[in-house]
């Protein structure tokens, strides 16, 4: 189960003028302004859920996975997952914990895909019969195959998201987050990405939390959604009632936009 | 363990991709090698008696120096942690059920050890060939050699516990190239990476030996040349060891400080 209750987080950013004074003069005095990234943020995700969190660019979304995946500290508010919190229990609970960035990569770049999940196999220090059955299950359901020979600079988006979420669950997480992961891919492998993680929290109960702007992984995966806009929660609720909400014939797509515009975010 | 080992192999096998780049450092290394010995030589045909060492044991210290340059050198950096902690990218490590700094320290040691095993076998072989006293010849008896192997350990140590050293100021720094450029001159000429220590005049050659620099390839080279006499070792080997603690201790701290700063502001 993954708690959050009245988490708030500020950033201090730094900022000055352009110019060459300016320049001289933020050498002895600096300007911060603070930034509230997330304001009272208060949810519980039940095991074995697929929860959409979904709020425009700027929301929130990314501190939120950063807190709970424990990079980040809250400057207030406590946080739970699976009872342990994130950033002071760090080692235990990403032991247990997968994650997936769109825009990230965590396989190494020049050498074979299977080379990194050897090192993450020894990283997180998985046994070898584990190991080897999560590989052979999620290389059948993801297509791998030959891709486990291919060096990771040499595929394709698709083929590396696919490569990207098997690596994150290595280790049989039971909690997985997912930060926009069908950023940039077409169409058969937005579907065979979705198609898989319905497969695994069917067949594992893995809960995953997924972040997008794909309104259709939404409809495809979550039986719930969160909805953000500047650091609060606006709306909790099933797409079904996001789309009441809105009220009208839309798809979810033109119901969040909106909400978006009625929340004035 | 199994992780030290697990990156060791990621790094070989990265490493064994680059073939041109083992090619061309391997010839470099030879060129460069043979040039040094025959500067040295025209020195030293002109006045052996103000050698503070042998041609033989000079020449033994450029081969080795040669063979295992990957080893040694401090500009050997790893750009990938150096980018991410720049980037603030550094934050997605804590991912891993794992310490930042011990995974650097195992990158550290596995890329070190990695580039050295593909190109130090050609060089140690083709310099045994070479006729003494240009060549590269076993120096004093077995204990000397073991004691060699072990100083070369505390070498690499020191060397990678500089390095992180260096990473973990980045994160108080806009940019690190200064701390690096600086760091490489000073491992360059305090090291014994230019000239052998005993070249350097009197003064500069003590505080030399005595710096973080002075533990590095001064110390296993110099041990397996003779130059450094058995009843020394022990004291040289102290220093390395002393040197070890206190690089780890502070790249240790600065990091786990470095990065509450960048989790802070936010990765």
């Amino acid at each position: 189960m993954i708690e959050m209750r009245g988490i708030g987080k500020t950033y201090r950013v730094r900022r000055r003028e352009a110019g060459l004074g300016n320049a001289v003069r933020s050498l002895f005095s600096r300007e911060y302004t603070e930034i509230p990234a997330l304001r009272d943020m208060t949810f519980t995700i039940p095991d074995g859920q697929i929860l959409g969190y979904i709020g425009p660019n700027g929301a929130g979304k990314s501190t939120t996975i950063k807190i709970l995946s424990g990079i980040l500290r809250p400057d207030c508010g406590t946080c739970t997952v699976n009872g342990l919190t994130p950033w002071t229990d760090r080692k235990r609970h990403v032991a247990r914990l997968g994650v997936v960035f769109g825009q990230r990569s965590q396989l190494w770049w020049d050498v074979p895909v299977m080379e990194s999940y050897l090192l993450l196999r020894d990283i997180y220090r998985v046994p070898e019969p584990e190991f080897r059955g999560n590989l052979d299950r999620l290389a059948s359901l993801l297509d791998l195959g030959e891709l486990l020979k291919t060096p990771a600079r040499m595929l394709s988006l698709g083929q590396r998201m696919r490569c990207e979420i098997a690596a994150a669950l290595l280790h049989s997480p039971q909690v997985l987050f997912l930060d926009e992961p069908t950023i940039g891919l077409d169409a058969v492998s937005k579907l065979q990405v979705r198609q898989f993680i319905l497969e695994q929290n069917r067949l594992c109960g893995t809960t995953v939390l997924l972040t997008t702007h794909d309104m259709q992984d939404i409809d495809a995966l979550c039986s719930r959604v969160l909805l953000i806009g500047k650091g609060q929660l606006l709306l909790d609720g099933s797409t079904e009632q996001i789309r009441q909400n809105a009220g009208e014939n839309l798809s979810t797509e033109e119901s969040v936009a909106d909400l978006y515009r009625r929340f004035g975010i | 363990m199994k992780k030290y080992l697990s990156f060791f192999r990621m790094r070989l096998t990265a490493g064994l991709q680059y073939r041109a780049a083992a090619l061309a450092g391997m010839s470099t290394q030879f060129v460069w090698g043979a040039m040094e010995i025959l500067l040295y030589r025209a020195f030293w045909l002109e006045h052996p008696e103000r050698f503070p060492m042998g041609m033989e044991a000079l020449a033994a210290y450029i081969w080795l120096q040669q063979a295992f340059l990957t080893l040694f050198a401090l500009w050997n950096w790893d750009f990938e942690v150096l980018e991410s902690v720049k980037t603030g990218s550094v934050a997605y490590e804590l991912l891993r059920p794992a310490g930042l700094y011990s995974m650097w320290m195992a990158r550290a040691l596995a890329g070190r050890l990695a580039r050295a095993a593909l190109r130090m076998v050609p060089v140690l072989l083709v310099s045994s060939l070479i006729p003494a006293p240009w060549g590269l010849r076993l120096q004093g008896s077995p204990a000397v050699f073991g004691l060699f192997l072990l100083s070369m350990v505390l070498m690499v140590l020191v060397v990678c516990a500089y390095s992180l050293l260096i990473y973990a100021l980045t994160f108080y720094v806009t940019d690190p190239n200064g701390l690096m450029v600086l760091s490489v001159a000073a491992a360059d000429l305090l090291g014994g990476a230019i000239v052998p220590l005993p070249f350097l005049p009197d003064g500069l050659r003590q505080a030399a030996a005595l710096s973080p620099f002075g533990s590095m390839q001064n110390v296993p080279l110099r041990i397996f040349n003779g130059d450094i006499p058995l009843p020394e070792i022990p004291a040289v080997m102290g220093l390395q060891i002393f040197w070890i603690l206190a690089l780890v201790t502070a790249g240790y701290f600065l990091t786990r400080n470095g990065l509450r700063r960048a989790v802070i502001l936010g990765g």
